[in-house]
């Protein structure tokens, strides 16, 4: 009788599993599954929190119109606009000054060929954001470009924009870790369930 | 050799692809109305049209402007009778002038993509041209009154 209701609770909770990643399939091809980890995911949320709360990164994700400059996020000099697609507005559009790749010398203007801001319609706001919204923001296609979890990783690992954070430029400060590490814990935050930290987290 | 267009001439230069477009039009074609001002895309007083957008010069590469059309202040119009060069004269907005030909470069993008705007429009889109002399009120007047005369001009 004991081996029966054993085998059966076994049964019962690798049904459960598999009903799980049948609503939420995380395969192999999209990237790895790890056991699900609240605690393991949380933790390396924070340390992809960090990164994208650094200048290199959040400066161009401000929560207002303009963009930031600096280590001390200050309003971009020339007070420029997101304007409707990111790239600015009228005469101060980003490719008037910001070339494909960055100008050399020290403030100088930085480049990418895609430099701008996120555009009007998905402002993907980092600028003030707890750890926990900035989680569910990155989440949630609706706030995130329309981006799946496997997209998210491939954005954050491979995106040319997103790279350049770690290449920005005579006397810029790099973000706090290199960029294979950070698209590392990226990875782990999702494998591990995308857990968002909890309302107390800062 | 590099070939571009410059106010509708074609060009074919014996520069470093690094060069500077500024250095391109002044040195090299002779055009001066542009003006060197801080070589950092920080004060305007470069601005030419790559493509009718109002790139700063200083920090172009001739290399990007390869194969592309650039208007500077002496192609803005052929008699001097852009709109904006009307007002310009009509309002006395120069001081010392070495400013203005990146002005009204910047405010004619403004004008063709904007035929009636705003302060804030006026604002949004000449902050990255900057006047010592200080003739900012005068260059806001001006552009309310070339969009004036641009649109009595769409009416004839």
């Amino acid at each position: 009788m004991k081996k029966i209701i054993v085998i059966t609770g076994i049964l019962f909770i690798a049904s459960l599993v598999m009903l799980s990643f049948r609503a939420e399939p995380v395969t192999p091809a999209n990237y790895p599954a790890l056991p699900r980890d609240s605690v393991g995911s949380v933790k390396a949320f924070m340390s992809v929190y960090k990164v994208l709360m650094s200048s290199r990164c959040m400066n161009c994700h401000p929560s207002g119109e303009s963009p930031l400059q600096g280590d001390d996020n200050h309003i971009h000099t020339m007070n420029v606009k997101r304007g409707v697609d990111g790239k600015g507005l009228y005469a101060a559009r980003c490719s008037n000054c910001h070339q494909a790749e960055n100008t050399a010398g020290l403030h100088m203007p930085p480049g990418n060929p895609k430099w701008g801001l996120p555009p009007a319609n998905m402002r993907m706001v980092f600028q003030g954001r707890t750890p926990r919204q900035l989680a569910l923001q990155l989440l949630d296609p609706k706030q995130n470009g329309g981006r799946t979890k496997a997209q998210l990783i491939d954005h954050m690992a491979k995106d040319d924009l997103v790279g350049w954070a770690w290449h920005p430029g005579d006397g810029r400060t790099l973000p706090p870790m290199s960029r294979p590490a950070f698209a590392a814990q990226v990875r782990l935050w999702i494998a591990k369930g995308a857990y968002a930290p909890s309302i107390k987290t800062k | 050799m590099i070939n571009i267009t410059v106010n509708g001439q074609h060009h074919d230069v014996d520069a470093d692809p690094n060069m500077p477009l500024l250095w391109v039009i002044r040195d090299i074609i002779g055009l001066t109305g542009t003006k060197y001002g801080c070589g950092a895309a920080q004060c305007g007083a470069c601005t030419v049209h790559l493509n009718g957008e109002a790139v700063r010069s200083c920090v172009t590469k001739i290399n990007r402007a390869a194969g592309q059309n650039i208007v500077t202040i002496e192609g803005l119009s052929i008699n001097n009778n852009h709109p904006l060069q009307l007002a310009w004269n009509e309002m006395n907005v120069p001081q010392c002038g070495y400013c203005q030909s990146g002005q009204l470069m910047s405010a004619a993008v403004l004008l063709r993509e904007n035929l009636n705007p705003t302060d804030q429009d006026i604002d949004d889109a000449m902050s990255g041209n900057i006047c010592r002399c200080g003739t900012y009120q005068r260059i806001r007047a001006a552009i309310h009154k070339a969009a004036d005369i641009q649109r009595e001009g769409a009416k004839i």
